[in-house]
């Protein structure tokens, strides 16, 4: 169900006075010198966010789910430009830690684990009043060469408390390492091969995923099968701030 | 323009005071795979706290038996019994490939969310969903897409051999008269029993034997697989 394109669609234009506003406010920023200003004093409070996740796959479990809070102008991907360091060592191994290390990164938050398919998982986030960020999601599909998941960059400051925002994400291709399928690759349970290697073999630029062909149609050396072919959307993210 | 009578209503909107839930819908499903049908349709209007199905969750038995053999009987009545209303087969049978079904006509009453399902043939466990779309009060059109999820209750071997009943093995028909037969049977590897997006299904190009009794010419598909409008009257 692809609702949340509709949703987009009458939020966006409520959004477009929004934005004409947040523009104005910022060009604060353009211009900001060696002048100390002053910030208004703010008392902080929390407020409080819940993320539940859903891993949507037939049979490609997640890596543990990388939550990252971080400054409105980072952006963790982009499609179209090379995957950072970061990226590719989270779409090629799993491991999310090097996140932590990119520009404007506020915090990064772990799920308690693997995610299977089909199972679901709520991952709580309390923010201070005075640094709330744009947020990230982002995991492994561990079945594939270098696939991931997410998306980079929700305001949450657009989220009032007892609202929701729902995303339903598609696979991205790191485009760091070749999609072989072959055995060693895959660091995954269907392989239990390399997970990053540094070497980049493939189109070094973040593309929507084809998909996996698998070793029953067609690709013999391929170590999948399959039960670990997937469609779009891949995962389900529903961010709802309760405090 | 298009948008133009939606902006008119939107501005008359904010100067009549609408009612709190929409009372008329007005329906259309459009199949958008290549070569799968969709088995009779159920569209149906409930609460807020109401499903045929979620992502995640384990599949009802009402939900298995439409998902494996296109009985929406369970359903429909389970909608019935908490107070929500149904179209029930509005297509009059099998919605084929690029087919359109129009005029679904439902008036929802106190109903807020809309659901629709049908399985998708030939597959041993597949279906088109929309799970509790929360209804406009807004008058105007509103389109959309559906994917198509896996009921996670049967093991997707891709034989076509009647089986329909829900915990059956197997598909129960080829309705394009494209399957083929004497498949050995996909093994399916997938210990996900909760409703999930479908991977696809697989198919191949020996329609005597193979693996699959379906054509991957033919059966494949992506998301999405239908396309809804739903006019809020």
């Amino acid at each position: 169900m692809n609702i949340s394109k509709l949703n987009v669609k009458t939020a966006s234009l409520a959004a477009l006075s929004a934005v004409a506003l947040l523009l104005g406010g910022c060009s604060d920023n353009d211009h900001t010198s060696s002048t100390a200003i002053t910030p208004p004093a703010v008392t902080p409070t929390m407020q409080d966010y819940t993320i539940n996740i859903t891993n949507l796959t037939a049979n490609q479990p997640m890596s543990p789910i990388a939550v990252v809070t971080h400054a409105a102008d980072s952006v963790l991907w982009s499609s179209g430009q090379s995957a950072s360091l970061a990226l590719e060592t989270l779409a090629e191994s799993g491991d999310a830690s090097g996140l932590t290390d990119e520009t404007g990164v506020t915090d990064l938050i772990n799920g308690a684990g693997i995610l299977m398919p089909g199972a679901s998982e709520a991952i709580s986030l309390s923010l201070d009043s005075t640094s709330v960020a744009n947020l990230s999601v982002l995991t492994m599909l561990v079945n594939t060469n270098d696939a991931f998941t997410g998306f980079s960059g929700y305001d949450l400051s657009e989220l009032a408390i007892g609202e929701s925002q729902v995303f339903r994400v598609i696979a991205y291709d790191a485009g760091t390492e070749a999609n072989d399928e072959a055995k060693g690759t895959i660091p995954g349970p269907a392989d239990g091969g390399e997970g990053f290697n540094a070497a980049r073999n493939d189109t070094n630029k973040v593309h929507a995923h084809p998909g996996v062909i698998s070793s029953d149609d067609g690709l013999s050396d391929s170590v999948l099968n399959a039960s670990h072919r997937f469609d779009n959307p891949v995962l389900l993210i529903k961010i709802s701030r309760t405090e | 323009m298009k948008l133009n009578p939606i902006t008119k209503l939107l501005i008359l909107g904010s100067i009549i005071t609408l009612p709190a839930t929409a009372a008329e819908i007005e329906i259309s499903i459009t199949n958008l795979t290549h070569g799968n049908h969709f088995t009779p349709l159920l569209v149906a209007a409930h609460d807020a706290d109401s499903h045929l199905f979620q992502v995640g969750e384990m599949a009802s038995s009402a939900l298995q038996k439409m998902a494996e053999g296109g009985d929406i009987g369970d359903l429909d009545s389970a909608v019935i019994a908490t107070n929500g209303v149904t179209v029930a087969n509005p297509a009059a049978g099998l919605l084929a490939p690029s087919a359109k079904v129009e005029g679904i006509m439902l008036d929802t009453g106190d109903m807020t969310h809309l659901s629709i399902v049908a399985m998708v043939l030939p597959t041993n466990d597949a279906f088109v969903g929309l799970d509790a779309w929360q209804l406009p009060t807004e008058p105007g059109s509103y389109t959309f897409t559906l994917n198509a999820y896996d009921a996670g209750t049967e093991a997707n071997d891709e034989v076509v051999n009647g089986g329909g009943m829900s915990g059956v093995a197997g598909i129960p028909a080829a309705p394009g008269g494209d399957g083929g037969m004497n498949a050995t049977g996909v093994m399916d590897m997938s210990s996900n029993d909760k409703v999930h997006i479908h991977p696809g299904v697989l198919g191949d190009t020996d329609l005597q034997g193979g693996m699959s009794d379906l054509d991957s010419r033919v059966h494949r598909w992506l998301n999405p697989v239908a396309r809804v409008t739903v006019t809020v009257k």
